[in-house]
């Protein structure tokens, strides 16, 4: 059992993994779930809200909801989008404004964060999942190389291939066309950081003009898409810490109990 | 031809009139058992029963038009009003394909087309009309064949090849209105041009219609459409109050006669009802939804399919559109309107609509709906089909926010095509959108 007790529930359901974190009266996260996204959205958050009272209490805390299965949480007090949510959670942890560049599984978003913590615009991909995790994870995976491991490989490149499809179907063919032609497997992992890294920067357009990058999302995990997006970007990235956990974190902060207002 | 005749004038009469009393007696006493659920929407418009009749009735008078009257297909944007003197039944194809979308028949028709070789990054509307006509199959039950195609440039240059493959399916005769894109002030050369095409369109509908037409006739015509549509702008200006009496979602609805039946007497006495209607909702407070707390501009045409599902999405978070470049259209002319220079002013109009001219004048016209309709917000649909329309949206929003410090939205959709349409992107957008409004 935590020290300190929930006063609130932030719920993220991802398209790829469903995130939940309970916070303090300060805002802080005091627990944390994790799970690949179940198709029985319903069971799974009542579990995780069943896991993250057991651990830290707050039988009666607020929940608040995001992510694209954030309307199957019978739970939830309120339900807001993960675009506010991760302006909120990031404004948090960052303590100001900027650009969060949030690097999800099946979608990326640019949004830009004001003084209070509010979206002033946002961009995300539209219909296809060519600038997200999903196209490096299918990718590696057609290349047999592991999530954990592609940061290590990319440090052993000495080029990076060119992959210029902008389509995920199309660049696993090119890919294994690089295979064919001799090309190491770690030029090519390099080769994908950095495709992927400038179709977010395509997407981010002028919106990270001066103003500070911040990053979030699973992805930002992986060191070396942060260091691509930051060459892609020409400027350097501040990956905010637990970047998974600021979407579900943010939807904690919508529903948090303000002092002197219940 | 009698006999044809005949068919014509007691549908449009008889038969329609009766048929469409008969449905509302049905409507009525199905409302009846099903009471209203809960919803956002302010009062339904009592008028819109009438629209519907009168634009059933015109629907289903078509069915016999052919063999009775000349008929002619025409684009959005031709002048109908220098046509109806010469006794044309007119169709347009853009608003059939809009009814196809709404009535959810658009997939199956556009396969149609598709099968037959017709590219899927044609727009829907060209599509689905060209799937009806190799299908025969229409929500209308049937579409009178064509005597005459025509086609004015002024919307976009896929209405060209469009009407040209209808007209060529039915081996008509196809009018061109050619009206040179505007790039800052309009051009006398380019104006002397479109008014030399309107002289030879008087031509070809004398010789297709067989009808001679008197100047006054064509002065008394015009005259009409003019008040037709200066009673559609009155209509929209309305909703300058708070709250606006309606919503754009309710205007795509009530538009369906101005875009048809100008320059008729039918229209003028439908948009005067409109608006004493929406007066009256006025003086007495009433919304188009229930509780206004912010008011959009919306940009591009409705997303037929979608559009229930959009209206509530907007107006259960209480965000109402005011306004619409779409509706807009069929307005913005009026004053360009001199009923002294028929054919000249008619070439100023024709040149002047928000797509045949550049994306400066988008921008004033924009930025003058948003003052003065008070507009908090835009939503700009970006319409896969509608490529002229949705070029140059990204600088609008850019100027928008920097210029006006307004909030905008691009949703990328499709105005009839359901399969370009990802319901959960752009539902999570617009939530987000709203969520920025806090």
């Amino acid at each position: 059992m935590s020290a300190t007790e929930a006063r609130a529930f932030g719920i993220d359901i991802g398209s790829t993994t469903t995130k939940a974190v309970a916070v303090d009266d300060g805002g802080d996260v005091i627990g944390r779930f994790l799970e690949p996204t179940s198709p029985f959205v319903e069971d799974q958050t009542g579990r995780a809200l069943a896991v993250l009272r057991a651990d830290c209490g707050g039988a009666d805390s607020p929940v608040g909801a995001t992510g694209y299965g954030r309307k199957r949480v019978p739970a939830a007090t309120r339900v807001v989008t993960e675009i506010t949510c991760h302006a909120r959670g990031a404004f948090h942890l960052a303590e100001r404004p900027g650009v969060l560049v949030d690097f999800g599984g099946q979608d990326t978003k640019v949004i830009v964060i004001g003084d209070r913590g509010e979206v002033v615009d946002f961009r995300m991909n539209d219909k296809c999942a060519a600038g997200t995790g999903r196209f490096l994870e299918v990718i590696l995976g057609r290349l047999q190389v592991g999530l954990d491991d592609a940061p290590a490989l990319v440090e052993q490149a000495s080029h990076a291939a060119t992959v210029s499809s902008t389509c995920t179907v199309f660049a696993e063919s090119e890919v294994i066309s690089l295979v064919a032609q001799g090309e190491a497997v770690a030029d090519i992992v390099l080769g994908l950081h950095r495709s992927l890294a400038s179709r977010v920067a395509a997407l981010a357009g002028r919106l990270t003009d001066h103003r500070e990058v911040l990053m979030s999302g699973g992805v930002a995990l992986n060191r070396a898409m942060a260091d691509a997006l930051a060459g892609a970007l020409e400027r350097p990235i501040t990956v905010l810490p637990e970047p998974q956990l600021v979407g579900a974190l943010g939807a904690a902060l919508a529903v948090l109990p303000v002092q002197g207002r219940p | 031809m009698i006999t044809r005749r005949l068919q014509y004038e007691l549908a449009g009469q008889v038969t329609g009139p009766i048929l469409m009393a008969l449905e509302n007696y049905r409507l009525q006493r199905r409302r009846r058992k099903h009471a209203p659920k809960d919803h956002p929407f302010g009062p339904p418009i009592a008028c819109s029963r009438k629209m519907k009749d009168l634009m059933s009735i015109y629907y289903y008078q078509g069915r016999w038009a052919d063999g009775a009257v000349p008929v002619a297909w025409i684009s959005s944007g031709f002048p109908v009003e220098l046509m109806r003197p010469f006794g044309f039944y007119a169709v347009y194809p853009e608003n059939h394909g809009a009814l196809c979308a709404a009535r959810h028949m658009m997939p199956d028709l556009a396969a149609v087309a598709e099968e037959a070789g017709y590219s899927q990054d044609l727009c829907a509307y060209a599509r689905t009309d060209i799937g009806s006509v190799l299908s025969g199959k229409t929500p209308l039950g049937r579409m009178p064949r064509p005597d005459l195609v025509a086609a004015c440039s002024n919307i976009c240059q896929t209405v060209l090849y469009w009407f040209r493959t209808i007209a060529d399916h039915f081996g008509v005769p196809f009018f061109i209105l050619d009206t040179p894109y505007v790039y800052g002030d309009f051009k006398d050369h380019h104006l002397d041009f479109v008014a030399d095409q309107l002289e030879e369109l008087a031509v070809v509908a004398r010789d297709v219609s067989g009808r001679h037409v008197s100047d006054e006739e064509l002065d008394r015509v015009n005259r009409t459409a003019k008040e037709g549509a200066r009673l559609w702008g009155e209509c929209l200006d309305v909703s300058r109050h708070r709250p606006a009496p309606w919503t754009a979602f309710d205007q795509f609805f009530h538009m369906a006669p101005v875009v048809t039946l100008r320059g008729t007497e039918d229209c003028n006495a439908y948009y005067r009802e409109l608006l004493d209607e929406l007066n009256d909702r006025v003086a007495r407070g009433i919304g188009g939804i229930k509780e206004e707390r912010h008011r959009l501009l919306w940009d591009n045409i409705a997303i037929w399919p979608k559009l229930r599902e959009l209206s509530w999405l907007f107006a259960s978070n209480g965000f109402n559109f005011v306004t619409a470049t779409y509706t807009n259209s069929w307005r913005e002319s009026v004053p360009l309107w001199d009923l002294d220079d028929r054919v000249g002013s008619s070439a100023k109009m024709l040149s002047n609509t928000l797509l045949n001219r550049d994306l400066r004048n988008r921008f004033r016209l924009m930025r003058e709906l948003i003052s003065d309709f008070g507009a908090d917000g835009v939503v700009l649909h970006s319409d896969r089909s509608c490529k002229p329309y949705s070029v140059g949206q990204y600088d609008l929003k850019e100027a928008f926010t920097r210029e006006l410090g307004v909030k905008v939205a691009v949703i990328e959709a499709d105005h009839a095509d359901p399969r370009q349409y990802a319901a959960e992107q752009v539902e999570n957008r617009l939530q987000a959108f709203m969520e920025s409004f806090q």
